[in-house]
């Protein structure tokens, strides 16, 4: 049996950070980074007698992105208790969500190269993250460390866990849906998704089946991987090797797995027989949460456009590609600059000045665009000249870099540093009539068809007008000139 | 002018007010008693602290409004830098990091703490034998339990050793020991009282309350510590102020009386006491309805599956990582998570864990938590129906008067029925009080009033007016003996 053979059938789990200021039951502050153990109180540390209470942002935020996940607010949402021993766990148990999830049903549409995609969001609930373990000595894992030492710092911080369906099939769409939902999260300012210190983090559910069967197999679940590549990479080493198992006629195991991005291997981390029974019930610490369905509704409707919606309304009605549309999504600022631009440039010019010239000369000064001297009615007065050929391209980007450092208007700048075109044609011919009688050896490469030489001769024009000759004409005069 | 320990709390704070007495000379005369602990009423003092804190009221012109009047507090609510334990092993020496709501409130309106009360570990128990500390006596008879689990804060009512004391109340806990010691006892409605800083049994049915010698003193101390806690968000007080009651009849007052609680399983002794209450009642103008609360039966076995649960989950912090009793020189974890947890909990509290954790189990759930939960939604629905007809319910607290010591000790199902008459109250998360209304063999017996939800001065008004009409003398007759 062929590879061929086996589709993947996966889902995906996504814990997110939520950008509240305090923690989710209790008024500690958040910080990354801090001393240890500085942010806690009572309710974070369990002390005897504490009680948690909900965190009104969370639940802002919860229900937020419960929009932008195309969800359900249901009108209740309950608190369960997750029970089970672990150090960094102070009450034993983690307060989470079970049958009344903040968030119900919904889908999330995502772009991809094939166009676009859906994938069916199961659930979405509000929890709190665990505290820090600090293995100390050994090699710093937690086998042979020497002790382990608790930071109650992040205890309590308020997670999303976001639950996808069982629909995806391809380990590029699961990175491509985690990008565009990643980006949707941040922009509404919900995360910071920043994967790498955790605040984002993703498991995924894979089994694989027959091709065109409807069963599901086994599954095993590739925990916390922290990267989208890593993760994208980790699926597909994960179809590999059930593919394999199930090729050389062995079975799953239900079990939880690593990837290890280095070795690109897979290990086990525990088997099913090993799982925990958590006990849910519900808390009774809390009371349930019953959103004002009117504010439900205020929220849902003062959602800003997503990226995801962002980029097809660039690539469907402005012609930009995907990649442009892509690019320039990635923050609200730098599309919210490209639209602005391109209100008075034309769309295409204006993605490419703000993805190439705009931030290549940017980064040097490390600076984003919105926050730089250029506004964008300025970039877009810059495309416009050159478009009109009223200056020459390596002038208009002067005329960018001049605006960098020190402000102003493009037009002024022009006319103070002489940098408009030259536009009398009497002017270029001479210039192109001179050039040819001093340079006799190009001309002779050029009659022999050697084009390339072309580039010498605009070369000449350029440093000859400090730039203001157009590039284009200067070698249509010459083919003409040397034909003749 | 009789001791200062004889007074009431509303008798004390009118005596400072009137500069008749101080508050250091209430909180010594109380000390010196408490000093004297016979029936081991309390775990800890608070002497320099009180002491210290009475001479800053002392010296105040303009009193707060509780002028320096002494209070004990039951061991399961915490108090900052005082030792709190509970009555466990496990919280050996804890000193909390910050006070339970509603002894701040009292601390704020000037009443002073003169110590913590023993209580069955945890407040799991009905007879304060569970306290890892030894039980306490009862102020009637020492050869017998004060009731439980607010064992200690009962008796030091009794005994003189405090004028009032909160307890906490999760399936009788304050009522219970009430009605053993001869005293007032009062579990307010669910939610009424802030639970922060109370150290959870059974977090659906936990609720602070008060102990007194008269039912006026209860509704007073009731009215400081009642009301929303931003802390506490299952915490929503009361709907209207408490107000210290006046009523002298009870003209008008409908009072259900459940038969199936005057029957079987309650001794003829307690059932002709709690009689004689309800005749008087009746010459005092209330009609007795009969009232029927068929799923009451099923009150306690659905209280042991829920409370237990909740217990399970809530005890679990207790893993001797972060404070409390840490077992030492373990090799690993699950190690010391079991050695700690067999080292510091007593045979109750490790029962009741076993039983939620078993009652919580996948598989299990259902047929055990979810299957209370339902009944404990059909027992709610009993009271409400029965409120639609009458006004208040009447039942004895306890079906027997206080038993010897070590009588029940080993026959847990024994010692769970103490708790049948007040347990179907606590289901429903009802107001009800217990007040003393005669005696069965020198025994103090309890008559338990409840109405519903959010109907505490109702209740207070009709048990001052049944108070007054009883005429029970709260002083142990062996208290005068031995002094
Ligand atoms: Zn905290």
């Amino acid at each position: 049996m062929s590879a061929r053979a086996y589709e993947a059938v996966i889902g995906i789990e996504i814990h997110a950070q939520l950008l509240t200021n305090t923690k989710m039951f209790c008024g500690c502050a958040l910080s990354f980074g801090d001393e240890p153990n500085v942010h806690t109180c009572p309710v974070c540390l369990a002390h005897p007698g504490a009680l948690p209470v909900t965190n009104a942002e969370a639940v802002r935020l919860a229900i937020i992105a419960g929009h932008a996940l195309g969800c359900e607010i249901p009108e209740r949402s309950t608190f369960h208790r997750k029970n089970y021993f672990y150090p960094d766990l102070p009450k034993a148990y983690q307060i989470s969500q079970f049958d009344e999830p903040i968030c119900g049903p919904g889908r999330f549409r995502y772009l991809t190269e094939g166009g676009e995609k859906e994938l069916g969001i199961t659930r979405a609930h509000l929890e709190e993250d665990a505290a820090k373990l600090i293995h100390v000595g050994g090699d710093g894992r937690r086998a042979g460390a020497e002790q382990s030492i608790v930071d109650f710092n992040r205890g309590g911080t308020p997670l999303l866990e976001i639950v996808t369906e069982p629909e995806l099939s391809d380990a590029a769409d699961a990175a491509a849906f985690l990008r565009q939902l990643r980006l949707t999260l941040v922009q509404l300012g919900i995360t910071d998704g920043n994967m790498e210190q955790g605040s984002m983090r993703a498991d995924a559910n894979i089994s694989i089946r027959p091709a065109g069967s409807t069963g599901l197999g086994t599954k095993t679940e590739l925990k916390n991987m922290n990267s989208f590549t890593f993760i994208e990479r980790g699926i597909q080493a994960e179809i590999a090797r059930q593919t394999a198992i199930l090729e050389a006629g062995g079975t799953i195991t239900q079990e939880t797995l690593h990837y290890d991005p280095v070795t690109g291997e897979i290990h086990s981390l525990r088997s099913k027989e090993e799982a925990h029974d958590y006990r849910y019930f519900p808390e009774p610490d809390l009371v349930s949460v019953a959103p004002d369905r009117a504010w439900v509704e205020e929220l849902r409707a003062s959602l800003p456009e997503s990226p995801v919606d962002r980029r097809r309304r660039w690539v469907a009605d402005s012609g930009l590609s995907f990649e442009d549309a892509e690019v320039l999504a990635e923050t609200r600022e730098l599309g919210d600059y490209f639209e602005r631009v391109a209100a008075v440039a034309p769309a295409k010019s204006a993605a490419n000045w703000v993805r190439g010239e705009l931030r290549a000369q940017l980064r040097e000064r490390g600076q984003e665009p919105w926050e730089s001297n250029v506004t964008p009615a300025a970039l877009g007065e810059i495309i416009a000249m050159a478009e009109a050929r009223e200056v020459s391209m390596p002038n208009a980007k002067a005329v960018l870099a001049e605006l960098i450092a020190n402000g102003g208007d493009p037009r002024a700048i022009v006319e103070a540093k002489g940098l408009g075109a030259i536009s009398d044609e009497g002017e270029l011919e001479a210039l192109v009539d001179r050039l040819i009688a001093d340079n006799p050896a190009q001309v002779q490469q050029l009659r022999d068809g050697k084009d390339k030489v072309i580039g010498f001769f605009v070369g000449q024009a350029m440093k000859a007008t400090q730039g203001r000759a157009d590039p284009g004409r200067v070698g249509e005069l010459l083919r003409e000139r040397v034909r003749e | 002018m009789s001791a200062p320990t004889d007074l009431t709390a509303t008798q004390q704070i009118a005596a400072v007010r009137a500069g008749e007495m101080t508050s250091a000379e209430l909180v010594d005369a109380h000390l010196a008693r408490c000093e004297d602990d016979r029936w081991n009423s309390y775990l800890a003092l608070n002497a320099d602290a009180a002491r210290a804190r009475a001479r800053e009221i002392d010296a105040m012109a303009d009193k707060p409004p509780l002028a320096g009047v002494p209070i004990a507090v039951k061991d399961a609510l915490v108090t900052r830098d005082l030792v709190t334990t509970s009555g466990s092993r496990m919280l050996e020496g804890f000193r909390p990091l910050y006070t339970a709501t509603c002894v701040a409130r009292l601390e704020e309106a000037g009443a002073i703490v003169v110590g913590k009360t023993n209580m069955d570990e945890f407040a799991m128990g009905s007879s304060t034998e569970n306290s890892a500390y030894g039980p306490t006596l009862n102020p009637w008879d020492t050869g017998r339990v004060p009731g439980g689990s607010s064992g200690g804060s009962a008796s030091a009512v009794a005994a003189r050793q405090a004028p009032w004391s909160l307890g906490s109340d999760t399936g009788g806990s304050i009522r219970q020991p009430a009605a053993l010691c001869g005293i007032v006892g009062m579990k307010p409605t669910y939610g009424a009282v802030s639970r922060y800083g109370l150290i959870a049994f059974a977090s659906s049915l936990d609720q602070v309350g008060p102990f007194a010698r008269t039912v006026a003193d209860a509704a007073l101390l009731l009215s400081y510590i009642e009301g929303r806690d931003p802390m506490d968000s299952t915490c929503v007080g009361l709907r209207e102020p408490v107000c210290v009651p006046t009523a002298t009849d009870l003209s008008g007052v409908r009072i259900g009386v459940v038969e199936e609680l005057m029957g079987e399983g309650t001794d003829d002794g307690v059932r002709a006491a709690v009689r004689e209450a309800l005749d008087r009642a009746e010459h005092l103008g209330a009609t007795l309805v009969p009232v029927e609360l068929p799923n009451s039966r099923h009150g306690l076995s659905t209280y042991y599956i829920l409370a237990p649960a909740e217990c399970s989950a809530n005890l679990a912090r207790f893993d001797g990582i972060r404070y409390g009793h840490s077992s030492a020189d373990t090799d690993n974890l699950t190690e010391h998570y079991e050695r700690t947890r067999a080292e510091g909990f007593g045979a109750e509290v490790k029962r009741r864990i076993m039983l939620g954790t078993f009652a919580l189990a996948s598989g299990y759930y259902d047929a055990y938590y979810g299957q209370a939960q339902r009944v404990r939604t059909r027992i709610a629905e009993d009271f409400d129906r029965a409120f639609e007809s009458v006004d208040l319910i009447a039942s004895p607290t306890s079906p027997s008067v206080a038993f010897p010591l070590a009588s029940r000790t080993d026959d847990p199902m024994h010692m769970y029925l103490s708790d049948t008459c007040t347990i179907p109250i606590s289901l429903a998360g009802l107001p009800s009080v217990s007040i003393p209304c005669g005696l069965d063999a020198g025994m103090p017996v309890g008559l338990q009033l409840s109405g519903p939800a959010f109907s505490e001065n109702r209740l207070f008004d009709a048990a001052h007016a049944l108070e007054a009409a009883i005429g029970f003398d709260t002083a142990p007759p062996a208290l005068e003996a031995a002094a």
